[in-house]
């Protein structure tokens, strides 16, 4: 680590990971577990049971006041005119070229309330931008509550059983990405949304973030998970389950070189709601016949694992793009990525090869997401 | 974490066992924790030569992709090929899970390797507890 390294940021668990002797890694400026008890089987459990993670690096913005409708209208691309209190929605912050400052989760407590849910490694920069953007808009005032709270995401077929045990609200009314309030461990007001990161069905907890709160719950969590084989989570689990369900991490798939409409997202910028910042560039890119390159998902169909960052050929040796995110995916047990090349190369079936180290290796373009959970009986 | 004390180590995290002028070759159980779950295993074929101190294959955990360097130089006499197909068996028991068998040509290089009890010092201040 380089010496002039900012000392680590930590959650309120963060004695509590160390105590359970969870592999420990930088994320994003973060001192956050990795692997807590094995990725693979962190994995299986968020798909076949349940999992929890501590995401308490996550960042929350809160719009306040009567214009704050009108900021997050600016602000994000998604429209959240259309938004009923207690429901949520993907979205994103974007600079005017169209590329991304951020990918977000709005979430509507009132009239005159609006909680925006950021990524750990941009929370400094996304606070700026949201600043720096509403600067004089009448009636909106702009909070950082990120330190405010320890967020716990509890994933997986299972949560929803977990987290009844824990709290006298009926969580079974709540639909997808809906949130309420209410009794969670005996704390009153815990926001309880049906959000997370995983592709999996499951709730994340907004709790106070002094560490005896957070270390209890977290605690009590894991305690009534027993009897359905609750496994404590870590980023690198995080990271194979959402690469699974193809959605996307800041700084792999979306940033600021690229656009949404490159990136996928279009059907969450609702270009007819009115301005935000950002409209007009991604006017401009429907107009002049949309985006140029496009991310795919590509399964490796010779030995061998696309990863991070790996260069992508044609199968006549010209360099068309790159790996933004590989991994082998452990439910789907294949070696997958997401990556970005030229829409040409973009139809399913389409071969391509992966320079893996050295020697390409073929892969193919497949369907994203690579995998999408069972509907309900 | 436990480290045979008849093994000689790399600080690229590789044992070596010998017996008379053949080695064996595996990673310590410190750099199988770190990798975690092992996926896949690249090696040598049976034949190729290996020098002490260069690349001789790899190994992929789900979350990471890790050179593995020969701790002596030789040719391969033999490669575990069941890590084709089970390559978990290095996190299961990273001490007896071998990956090479190296026909050594030269004996004394094994003076430059570690010894369990220092190789054990070097992880500890690496990782720093």
């Amino acid at each position: 680590m380089p010496e002039t390294a900012a000392p680590l940021r930590k959650t309120a668990l963060n004695a509590v990971h160390r105590a359970a002797k969870a592999k420990m890694v930088d994320f994003g400026g973060w001192d956050m577990p990795v692997d807590c008890c094995g990725l693979t089987a962190e994995h299986m459990a968020v798909r076949t049971g349940v999992g929890v993670f501590d995401v308490s690096h996550m960042g929350d913005i809160q719009l306040r006041g009567p214009g704050s409708l009108a900021a997050v209208q600016k602000l994000c691309m998604n429209d959240a005119s259309k938004l009923q209190i207690g429901q949520a929605h993907y979205s994103a912050m974007l600079y005017p070229n169209g590329t991304f400052v951020d990918d977000v989760v709005v979430h509507k407590l009132s009239d005159n309330d609006y909680l925006i849910v950021i990524n750990a490694g941009t929370r400094e920069k996304d606070v700026q931008w949201v600043r720096s953007q509403i600067g004089s808009m009448p009636g909106v005032h702009v909070n950082d509550f990120s330190d405010y709270y320890t967020q716990l995401a509890i994933q997986g077929p299972k949560a929803i059983d977990v987290l009844q045990k824990l709290t006298p609200v009926d969580l079974a009314p709540i639909k997808n990405y809906w949130f309420t309030w209410g009794q969670v461990c005996g704390l009153h007001n815990v926001m309880i949304a049906r959000t997370g990161y995983t592709g999996e069905d499951g709730f994340e907890i907004y709790i106070p973030s002094d560490e005896p709160t957070s270390a209890r719950v977290w605690n009590e969590v894991l305690e009534a998970g027993k009897e359905f084989g609750i496994l404590a989570c870590g980023l690198g689990a995080r990271n194979t389950l959402r690469l699974e369900a193809a959605m996307a991490l800041y700084g792999h798939e979306i940033s600021d070189t690229i656009n949404v409409f490159e990136a996928g997202l279009g059907r969450y910028a609702k270009l007819d709601k009115g301005d935000f910042v950002g409209r007009d560039a991604l006017v401009k890119v429907q107009e002049e016949g949309g985006p140029k390159r496009k991310l795919v998902g590509l399964e490796m169909i010779e030995r061998g694992i696309g990863r991070d960052g790996y260069p992508v050929f044609s199968l006549d040796g010209a360099k068309i793009g790159e790996i933004t995110s590989g991994s082998p995916a452990p439910f789907l047990k294949k070696n997958i990525a997401l990556a970005y090349v030229p829409v040409e190369f973009g139809a399913l079936d389409t071969e391509v090869a992966v320079e893996i180290r050295g020697q390409m290796v073929k892969a193919k373009v497949v369907p994203t997401p690579f995998y999408k959970r069972p509907k309900k009986a | 974490m436990s480290y045979p004390a008849d093994y000689k180590y790399t600080k690229e995290h590789e044992w070596i066992s010998v017996d008379g002028t053949k080695g064996t070759v595996g990673i310590t159980d410190y750099a199988q924790s770190s990798l975690g779950d092992i996926v896949f295993v690249d090696l040598p074929k049976v034949g190729d030569p290996v020098k002490a101190g260069e690349i001789f294959g790899s190994v992929e955990s789900v979350k990471a992709v890790s050179d593995l360097y020969s701790p002596v130089t030789g040719t391969v006499a033999e490669i575990n090929e069941a890590l084709k197909d089970a390559p978990e068996k290095i996190n299961s028991d990273a001490n007896t899970t071998w990956m090479l068998k190296v026909e050594l040509s030269d004996a004394a290089e094994l003076e430059k390797l570690l010894s369990a009890a220092d190789y054990e010092k070097f992880v500890s201040e690496e990782t720093g507890h």
